[in-house]
């Protein structure tokens, strides 16, 4: 129960987008078309539910202060926190390498459409957001993973809401110094006040 | 009328092209279309238009469906004060306190709306449309009967502008425009939106033992509080406030049109009856929101989660919210399959945000904002699973 509400709590109420703001630039960039964003979004849920506990072992039993015992007493009191950064960003890197590989194989015409957005997973702030939120709140293992599932699966919600929303949109006619990423910036905020509605529900 | 077309015959050469104001022919068709249909023709080849209903009899139509709310509203607005300072009135004098509090409220925001979009008109060269008098009514409606003018008046170009003509005007529009404004007054001024601010009082003061809390608000004191809801209902300072009965007929405190259930239930019938409503985002609300509610009553735990599923029928805005908000054709899901889901969501969120979320006491404005934001998601895969049911059909 504690998992379903860490992996649902995630997903409306501590939306990756809308309450904190985080993996913004390829929610803007990559929501114009429904097909698009959805294989984006699915390439985040996969990468988010990998990455968090690969990271929170890396966290638990390299990283911390004091995670080395295993090695001996010698190697009980070294921290190696400040290496926390790098760490999670090569664990990230070497994920989105291997679903781009995958997209790369199964599907060459999604491959083409994310374009440069792929590669540019590794540095989505919502994926090493997740991982620093992970070690912040002090997850097990299990809530962990969840908790990776989950804010993956709010992103996808989103994007593939605002990918809709702007699909529909072609029939608008918005101002021209609004048009593009001026009427997105306005979407997304008319989205967060929608989204508000879970914000303060105690799970 | 043969004066008053003469009027606008007379008048027309100077908005037309090459007129002194030709800027602002917007503002002159609009004020024609109010007495005379448009006399645009269409061609010889293409579809063929026979019928008079445009968007501008749409909108009145709408506007009319929502008149016995409004007068219902005033008097039940007259109605609360009275009771709340523990005194007798008659009908006229409970509808002329109602007035003095609700006029006002009206009229700003149709002034302060209309003008807006009479700026974005003469501006954008769009045609000016109808769709405000149904917004600016349904903003009336939606807030409290003390609500502070300037803020209406705010909230109301908050709403055209941003959530409107950004967008490109009537017909555009991602998100309900009336709910927008109630949206941005809940989050900007949050103390004059809720608690104790639904009965008018005037220059009296109400009497020993009064509360102004809605029934939903009872409940969420219940649920903190792990007291008896029902119990609490009844214990009302005023004797049978909150009997089904009276929710039902609206005789209770709320936001100026949303009381009653009575009224919004006579709009429906004349939204469906002519067409401009659909039914099965009515319908699908309310079935929402009922299997919720049955759900919750199933799950038990706190008092306010056992409280009847027909009683959530009733309380709070969701009546008005099903057949006012939902309904909005533009911002609502188009496919007639999202329409279902759309509606059955709208009504499970509601109840959901009710009885679970403590941050707020009504669930149905966040709701159907909510589904705003996902209807046209729902819409795109509705139509996506019919093309593909029609491709494998066409290739056996």
């Amino acid at each position: 129960m504690d998992i379903f509400n860490i992996a649902l709590k995630a997903t409306f109420i501590d939306n990756m987008i809308f309450a904190y703001f985080l993996g913004m630039c390829s929610f803007l960039a990559v929501s114009k078309k429904v097909s698009t964003a959805f294989g984006l979004g699915m390439a985040v849920i996969f990468v988010l539910t990998i990455t968090v506990p690969v990271n929170w072992l890396l966290q638990e039993y390299v990283l911390k202060e004091g995670a080395l015992a295993w090695l001996g007493a010698d190697f009980a009191t070294i921290d190696l926190t400040f290496l926390q950064f790098i760490m999670f960003i090569a664990v990230i890197a070497s994920m989105v390498q291997l679903v781009e590989m995958i997209i790369e194989k199964f599907s060459p015409a999604l491959y083409g459409s994310l374009g440069i957005f792929l590669p540019l997973i590794a540095v989505n702030c919502a994926i090493l957001g997740a991982s620093l939120f992970m070690v912040q709140r002090d997850y097990t293992i299990a809530q962990a993973t969840a908790y990776g599932f989950g804010s993956g699966f709010g992103w996808f919600l989103a994007i593939i809401a605002l990918a809709a929303i702007r699909e529909k949109l072609k029939y608008s006619s918005v101002p021209d110094g609004l048009k593009g990423l001026g009427i997105t910036m306005l979407i997304t905020g008319l989205m967060g006040l929608a989204f508000k509605s879970f914000i303060g529900i105690a799970l | 009328m043969k004066a008053l077309q003469k009027l606008f015959d007379n008048l027309k050469p100077n908005f037309e092209k090459g007129g002194k104001w030709e800027k602002f022919y917007t503002l002159y068709e609009g004020h024609r279309t109010i007495v005379f249909a448009p006399d645009l023709i269409t061609g010889n080849k293409g579809a063929q238009i026979k019928d008079a209903v445009d968007l501008k009899r749409i909108m009145i139509t709408v506007v009319i469906a929502m008149i016995p709310a409004l007068l219902f509203g005033v008097w039940n607005v007259g109605h609360q004060h009275f009771i709340s300072i523990g005194e007798e009135a008659t009908l006229l004098d409970k509808l002329w306190i109602g007035a003095y509090a609700v006029v006002p409220i009206l009229i700003v925001s149709y002034a302060v709306g209309l003008l807006t979009e009479f700026i974005f008109c003469v501006i954008r060269n769009h045609p000016i449309s109808e769709g405000y008098l149904v917004t600016g009514m349904l903003i009336a409606l939606i807030v409290p009967p003390t609500i502070p003018l300037w803020q209406v008046a705010l909230a109301t170009i908050f709403a055209v502008v941003i959530g409107k003509e950004a967008f490109g005007g009537t017909g555009m529009n991602i998100l309900n425009v009336a709910l927008t404004a109630r949206a941005f007054l809940y989050f900007a001024y949050p103390s004059d939106i809720s608690g104790e601010v639904w009965t008018y009082f005037g220059d009296k003061m109400p009497v020993d033992g009064y509360s102004g809390a809605t029934v939903l608000a009872y409940g969420a004191t219940a649920a903190s509080n792990g007291t008896n809801m029902m119990a609490d209902l009844a214990g009302h300072w005023s004797a049978e406030m909150f009997s089904f009965w009276n929710m039902f007929i609206g005789i209770i405190p709320g936001s100026i049109g949303e009381t009653s259930t009575l009224m919004c239930l006579i709009g429906a019938a004349i939204l469906i009856g002519t067409g401009v409503g659909s039914w099965k985002i009515i319908f699908s609300v309310f079935g929402g929101a009922y299997a919720m509610g049955l759900l919750f009553n199933a799950v038990g735990g706190n008092s306010y989660m056992d409280f009847p599923a027909h009683y959530h029928l009733v309380a709070g805005g969701l009546a008005f919210g099903a057949v006012y908000m939902a309904t909005d054709p533009v911002s609502a899901a188009q496919t007639e399959v999202g329409k279902w889901i759309y509606g059955f969501l709208i009504g499970v969120l509601t109840v959901l945000i009710r009885v679970v979320n403590p941050a707020y006491p009504e669930g149905i404005m966040l709701a159907v904002l909510f589904m705003n934001v996902f209807a046209p998601l729902i819409d795109y895969y509705v139509v996506d699973a019919n093309k593909k049911r029609r491709l494998k059909r066409a290739t056996v």
